[in-house]
């Protein structure tokens, strides 16, 4: 079996379970605990190692609740499900970054439809049941760098983008995949202000799109996505800037010619189409050199030196080998 | 009371408290006690608050003299020096949480972003030329530097460019904020640049004895 990705780090330098459960939840736990007697504290220890907010119920939530692939998951401590759901950079709900918690409570994530089109033999609009019935999900504890350089660990439920574009057969002029986000104002207010030309559009190159890394995500801490988070599907590309993972996905093309993306549309010089995580290509106004984590419950963290490839050079950097990464930025 | 001591015992505490509000909230939310929460990054929560309190009170100080002018009251000007004072402490705070908290008291690090960064370098500016100010803004600097004081602290329209410029440049696409304080700022110096022309204009058209063609 393959090493985990991303950097190792030592069992010692892992935050402590009680930094990021809160109070709450391990008094929940310990009653739940006492409750149940020797086997409630069995079970106490191991809802303890996975650090997943309170249980969510039904049949549909029983679907995320998936184990985690370790041959894809780095062994950093996640960030808690709070700091995930409460700190996200989602312009279709506000710019700010608590926005999106607070105006994506009225979006309604289903029904759910999506079109595929473009240079494909199959296509067509489908219902997101369908789209994901056939899929087997999985959780994955990917690294996200946003380009605003900070950092979190997420643990993602969804399943490789790969296992949904070959269902399509993409054709041999298929050479980009390009995704566009829902546009309707009613629903998303920050599309009433022009801060970006709406509908967002983003795109990978086919050979980035069926890496096995690339997932589309439709939950997080074994629950269904949140609003806020991209519901009720969306893309994480971990090597990649936060500006990739594409959110509220209602179409998926396959083009020929590089897609127009919206950050690299709007500011080109600061945002390239490519946008992998590289240490040594500052952005124009920062330095891309290091990161702040966020979370770990410290006013006085220290910033973290920033990966190539955001930690997941080794499995990425043949993509890009013959390619110069200061002008494909 | 008269308008000395209802300025002295009054008004300026008034000001006083109203402008550590900002700080005890931040240092509340830090500790988390009281209404402000500051979120999962709570660094850039503070980094952001400071900066922005800096220019308010900047902004606030460079309208003492348009509203005292509308007004008719000359005694706003005793709120000027107070207003000035903490915009030069919130901006000073700014520039510490950041090399604190942001950059880790890293010296070669700061040193760097300074030179490297275009709105850092102009933020730093600002705060450095502040500083001549706050230090002459005591009465016994005031008399000693007599005319050459009120020509020192016109930096201050300098000082408020700079800062506006700061937070432009950094916000990463939505403008939107920053244009207002750009309005903000136009109104304040525009008031200044043509009230003068405009009174006179004023003046002369309706048939008063001003000599044509003083500037």
């Amino acid at each position: 079996m393959r090493q985990p990705y991303g950097p190792r780090i030592l069992p010692s330098d892992i935050t402590p379970e009680s930094l990021f459960l809160d109070r709450r939840r391990l008094i929940a736990l310990g009653l739940a605990g006492a409750a149940l007697g020797a086997t409630g504290a069995a079970r106490l220890a191991a809802a303890a190692d996975a650090p997943a907010p309170a249980p969510a119920t039904g049949a549909a939530a029983a679907r995320y609740k998936v184990a985690r692939n370790p041959k894809f998951s780095v062994m950093e401590t996640p960030n808690t499900y709070e700091e995930i759901t409460s700190y996200n950079n989602f312009y279709e709900f506000g710019t700010d970054k608590g926005d999106p918690a607070v105006n994506a409570r009225g979006f309604k994530p289903t029904p759910w439809s999506v079109t595929v089109d473009g240079e494909a033999e199959v296509k067509g609009t489908y219902t997101l049941e369908d789209l994901l019935k056939p899929l087997a999900f999985e959780e994955r504890v990917y690294r996200m760098r946003c380009v605003e350089a900070w950092s979190m660990v997420i643990p993602w439920v969804g399943f490789p983008l790969a296992d949904l574009i070959s269902r399509f057969k993409p054709t041999s002029k298929a050479k980009y995949v390009a995704f566009t986000t829902l546009n309707d104002a009613k629903q998303m207010p920050g599309q009433r202000d022009r801060v970006l030309d709406w509908p967002y559009i983003e795109g990978l190159r086919m050979d980035e799109a069926m890496h096995p890394l690339t997932l589309l995500a439709t939950g997080v801490y074994g629950r269904v996505l949140p609003n806020q988070n991209g519901a009720p599907l969306r893309l994480v590309v971990p090597w990649k800037y936060g500006f990739k993972g594409i959110k509220s996905i209602v179409r998926i093309s396959f083009t020929e010619q590089q897609p127009r993306t919206s950050w690299s549309g709007a500011a080109p010089r600061e945002y390239g189409f490519y946008a992998n995580v590289n240490p040594a290509v500052d952005h124009p106004r920062w330095s891309q050199a290091s990161e702040r984590h966020i979370g770990g419950g410290s006013l006085f963290a220290k910033r973290q030196p920033t990966l190539p490839f955001n930690g997941y050079a080794a499995d990425v950097a043949d993509l890009y080998k013959d390619m110069d990464l200061r002008r494909y930025f | 009371m008269n308008v000395e001591q209802r300025y002295r015992y009054v008004y300026k505490p008034v000001v006083f408290i109203a402008a550590l509000v900002p700080a005890a909230l931040l240092a509340g939310g830090a500790f988390g006690v009281g209404p402000r929460h500051l979120g999962a990054d709570p660094e850039r929560a503070i980094l952001h608050s400071c900066g922005i309190t800096a220019l308010n009170l900047l902004l606030l100080t460079l309208l003492v003299t348009p509203l005292r002018q509308i007004t008719g009251n000359p005694h706003l000007q005793r709120l000027r020096r107070m207003l000035g004072l903490f915009a030069f402490f919130y901006a000073l705070l700014h520039f510490v949480v950041y090399a604190w908290l942001d950059q880790g008291l890293d010296l070669a690090a700061i040193g760097k972003d300074i030179v490297k960064r275009p709105y850092i370098t102009i933020g730093m500016a600002a705060l450095l030329l502040l500083l001549p100010l706050a230090v002459t803004s005591t009465n016994r600097m005031m008399r000693r530097l007599k005319s050459r004081w009120q020509l020192l602290h016109r930096l201050v329209y300098v000082i408020a460019i700079l800062g506006v410029w700061h937070f432009w440049w950094q916000v990463k696409k939505d403008v939107r904020e920053p244009l207002l304080y750009v309005a903000m700022l136009a109104v304040l110096l525009g008031w200044r640049l043509l009230r003068g022309p405009v009174r006179r204009a004023l003046t002369s058209k309706s048939g008063s004895a001003t000599a044509p063609g003083r500037t």
